[in-house]
């Protein structure tokens, strides 16, 4: 029996400037029909260019160098744009990384949908449409008739993927490839897009191969992993084996690295402060509606942080942690309640004395790519916020800035590089250094790991653990990640929808939680069946 | 989308109002005016008190103020006044003058656009890398051509040196194409520019993607998911640059010796007759205002995203 897709040492190329940069090298798996295939790895793996390679939809400086891609025992690497037309949409398809881009915003969702028919001839125009509501049905999103003419803005970022995962089903293709189908969507609803992708192609036998960065994704819906690092495979079997006795050095740190909630709690320290760092009480914040009744994005939310400990903000898109963050730095005047952060309650102050309160209280935001001005030093970075307040000779700025690059592990010679030189690991690190340069005695943390690759995560999460007890900082850390959070922090706040449904120690929350919403968002977490590893020294070293 | 309607038009009556007193004051600060240029002259040996008398005739004794009033009421009663130097009503002058220009800049504008579309889908389309690049560098060139220049050369090319479009008395057809095209490759270049850069912007979105794994050919995915997307930014272009269209009017009709607005301009300006310039900037104005109010009504109409904003205002 030949099977449905068979990879066989495949070796792909990325043509920059007059050279060849060879990004796969000799990569060989295959996927059975019916099966869900995992292909596992970082970023920078290989594991996208794969799967683009298998659609005919590599970028236009991509090469297949070596080696077959055979569907269904046909060899397609090789093939013209024109032949792979035929084949996508109807034997392979696809369900993309970010729903949010993925569909055309100015045509209604009805006609993206019917277009994937259309292309391949798939009846007239009346089989089409009923098909289409059909499908759009089957998927949830209902009444049908009205969501085929809503427009791609109109809907939530669920249920655009909906949309995108009636596309790849509509023709029955023997092979889905869905690439991080879930990675842009919150945890909640990562959970029904896969139980609903499960669902159909165990309605209609489709094999899926499922690209992932999140091995708890993996885990709980793959019977194969194929764990891939720098365009190599390091190893491949049945989900279950790989997890729980894994051959490879590489696979061993991944698991370990991984946050999952299934892993037993570093131990944390009793605080000694008995003072509060931050003490938000009643926090609420309404947003104008031009023509209607003020938006509140935040309703009476009140939390202590004790000096020295971390606090979490965890809630999923939408809940209102983000405008907690902000007006907890200052950056939004609250509509009512108090922030006393170091006995100063913040909402009495503007104007200067906001601004030189701001050295006290400094933040760390999610993207490391776009928190940094490209045209400035890492030297320029770190330096910057001490020319805002009481000046510095030059001497004594370079010796702080040295300072905090030892601090978070960067080595003296970058001083000079710009951030495009940086991993996004290491712009992390200059986020965090440039943070810390003011001696602040809080530190907020909005989704400071979020975008890095878990054995980086791991670093920096080290490194802020580190930075914490040497300093003394308190750290209010937000995220959408209750692994992480668990990982990291001693007190949380759950919120949903603007209100804290739930706070309190962190074993406390997670154990019983007070609300159904946190139990749910407990829940969804995925890599409830991954084995826990014994965690290596590894994930302690900046 | 009453009230984003009723807004757009109240913001262009004000720009309209503000061009009007604007052109109104500047022409009115120009030193020397129509009846001195034309009746002062020597040969005409008249008194200075036939000269007052002919400037009470025409008004100009008036104080700014009075004047001012009394021709924004002229132009709301859709009276123009009177050309000094030609001694005839302005509107009788527009009528003559005003179709012909009207002809060539739309027929430009229709020339540019189809132009910009051939030069992006050929650039998006072929499959030869040296006509992509090609193609991709013409506008550069163009946008570096004055129009003058351009006119010029092409007479020398297609009418001397081939013969191909006689220069004596052409026909009605064959006179404007050598006009058409002077005036619609400078206005092509940076409409064609804007559009190739956001089709290849657009390109790299997702959708794209997405609409190629469905088994969409490229020139499919070109029509029915790019298009429209590249075009909206596009669309700002074309009305500012509808301003740049009857600039260069008024120079093509000069290089080419045709009659129309920009011949009435260039004598207006020379004899100081204000009226027949206040009418033309009025006009002008118009014409730019109402062009950029289509654009602006035409967005929601291409962009549903925008059509939701508009109707929650």
């Amino acid at each position: 029996m030949t099977s449905l897709l068979d990879i066989d040492d495949l070796a792909i190329a990325y043509k920059t400037g007059d050279h060849e940069q060879r990004v796969v090298h000799g990569v060989s798996f295959k996927v059975e029909p019916g099966e869900v295939v995992a292909l596992v790895g970082e970023s920078g793996s290989g594991k996208t260019t794969t799967a683009q390679a298998v659609l005919g939809l590599l970028a236009a400086n991509g090469r297949v160098e070596r080696g077959a891609i055979r569907l269904n025992g046909t060899d397609v690497s090789r093939w013209s744009q024109k032949r792979f037309d035929a084949i996508r949409g109807s034997v392979v398809s696809l369900i993309p990384q970010d729903p949010g881009s993925s569909l055309n915003p100015v045509r209604t969702i009805g006609a993206q949908l019917a277009e994937v028919m259309q292309i391949h001839k798939r009846g007239d125009r009346k089989t089409i449409e009923a098909r289409v509501l059909d499908l759009l049905t089957r998927v949830g999103l209902t009444p049908a008739e009205m969501r085929a003419k809503q427009y791609p803005h109109e809907l939530s970022g669920g249920m655009k993927q909906r949309v995108l995962i009636a596309i790849a089903v509509a023709l029955n293709p023997a092979l889905i490839v869905a690439d991080e189908p879930t990675s842009a969507l919150d945890v909640t609803v990562q959970r029904r897009i896969l139980d609903l992708i499960d669902e159909l192609r165990r309605e209609n036998g489709t094999a899926v191969l499922l690209v992932t960065h999140d091995l708890g994704v993996a885990a709980d819906r793959a019977d194969r992993l194929v764990v891939l690092q720098g365009g190599r495979i390091q190893e491949q079997g049945p989900v279950k084996e790989v997890l729980a006795s894994p051959r490879s050095a590489y696979t061993r740190r991944l698991l370990s690295d991984a946050p999952s909630l299934a892993k037993a709690r570093p131990e944390r320290p009793t605080p000694s402060a008995v003072d509060f760092a931050i003490e938000v009480q009643g926090l609420t914040q309404d947003f104008p509606v031009a023509g209607g009744a003020p938006f509140r994005a935040l309703d009476g939310v009140s939390f202590k942080v004790r000096r020295g400990t971390t606090h979490a903000i965890v809630g999923e898109s939408g809940s209102g942690k983000t405008t907690a963050v902000r007006s907890v730095v200052g950056f939004l005047k609250p509509t009512a309640g108090r922030i006393v952060i170091d006995g100063v309650d913040l909402t009495t102050l503007k104007g200067e004395a906001l601004r030189r309160f701001r050295k006290h209280i400094q933040l760390v935001y999610q993207n490391p790519y776009g928190s940094l001005d490209p045209k400035q030093t890492v030297q320029k970075i770190i330096e910057e916020p001490l020319l805002n307040f009481e000046p510095i000779a030059a001497a004594d700025r370079a010796r702080k800035v040295r300072d905090m690059m030892r601090r978070v592990g960067l080595p003296e010679s970058f001083l000079d590089r710009h951030p495009r030189a940086l991993s996004g690991g290491q712009r992390q690190r200059v986020a965090i250094a440039r943070a810390l340069v003011l001696d602040p005695r809080v530190l907020v943390l909005d989704e400071a790991v979020s975008a890095l690759d878990v054995t980086v995560q791991a670093q920096i999460l080290a490194l802020l653990d580190e930075l914490q007890k040497a300093l003394g900082l308190t750290y209010l850390f937000v995220s959408h990640d209750l692994a992480v959070v668990q990982q990291i922090s001693d007190t949380v706040s759950v919120m949903h929808k603007g209100r804290q449904v739930d706070g309190g120690p962190i074993d406390k929350v997670f154990v019983r939680p007070d609300s159904d919403y946190t139990r749910e968002l407990i829940d969804a977490i995925p890599g409830r069946t991954m084995p826990v590893l014994a965690s290596p020294a590894i994930s302690l070293q900046g | 989308m009453t009230r984003y309607l009723l807004g757009r038009v109240g913001q262009a009556l004000v720009v309209l109002a503000i061009t009007f007193t604007a052109a109104f004051l500047l022409l009115q600060v120009l030193p020397g005016d129509a009846i001195m240029i034309k009746f002062m002259s020597p040969e005409m040996a008249l008194t200075p008190a036939q000269i007052a008398e002919i400037r009470a005739s025409y008004g100009a004794d008036l104080p700014l103020w009075q004047r001012y009033l009394t021709t924004v009421g002229n132009f709301l009663t859709g009276n123009f006044g009177y050309s000094i130097q030609a001694g005839v009503p302005v509107s009788q002058q527009l009528a003559t003058n005003l179709p012909p220009t009207l002809l060539l800049a739309s027929l430009a504008f229709v020339a540019a656009v189809v132009l910009t579309i051939v030069l992006a889908a050929l650039s998006n389309l072929t499959g030869m890398g040296w006509l992509r690049a090609g193609l991709q560098s013409l506008p550069s060139l163009f946008i570096s051509v004055p129009v003058f220049w351009l006119g010029i050369m092409l007479i020398q090319v297609f009418s001397f040196q081939l013969g191909l479009v006689s220069v004596i008395s052409p026909g009605p057809v064959e006179k404007l194409i050598l006009p058409v095209a002077t005036l619609a490759i400078p206005i092509s270049a940076p409409l064609a520019q804007i559009l190739m850069r956001n089709i290849d912007e657009v390109l790299t979105q997702p959708f794209v993607a997405v609409a190629r794994s469905k088994g969409a050919s490229r020139s499919w995915v070109l029509w029915k998911h790019v298009a429209r997307n590249a075009v909206l930014p596009t669309l700002t272009i074309a009305g500012v640059l509808f301003g740049e269209l009857l600039a260069g009017a008024v120079v093509t009709e000069a290089v080419y010796g045709l009659s129309g607005l920009g011949g009435l301009t260039y004598q207006a300006v020379g004899n100081h007759d204000t009226a027949v310039l206040q009418a033309i900037v009025v006009i002008s104005a118009v014409a730019f205002v109402t062009i950029n109010l289509i654009v602006d009504l035409l967005y929601p109409v291409l962009d549903p995203r925008l059509g939701r904003k508009v109707a929650a205002t």
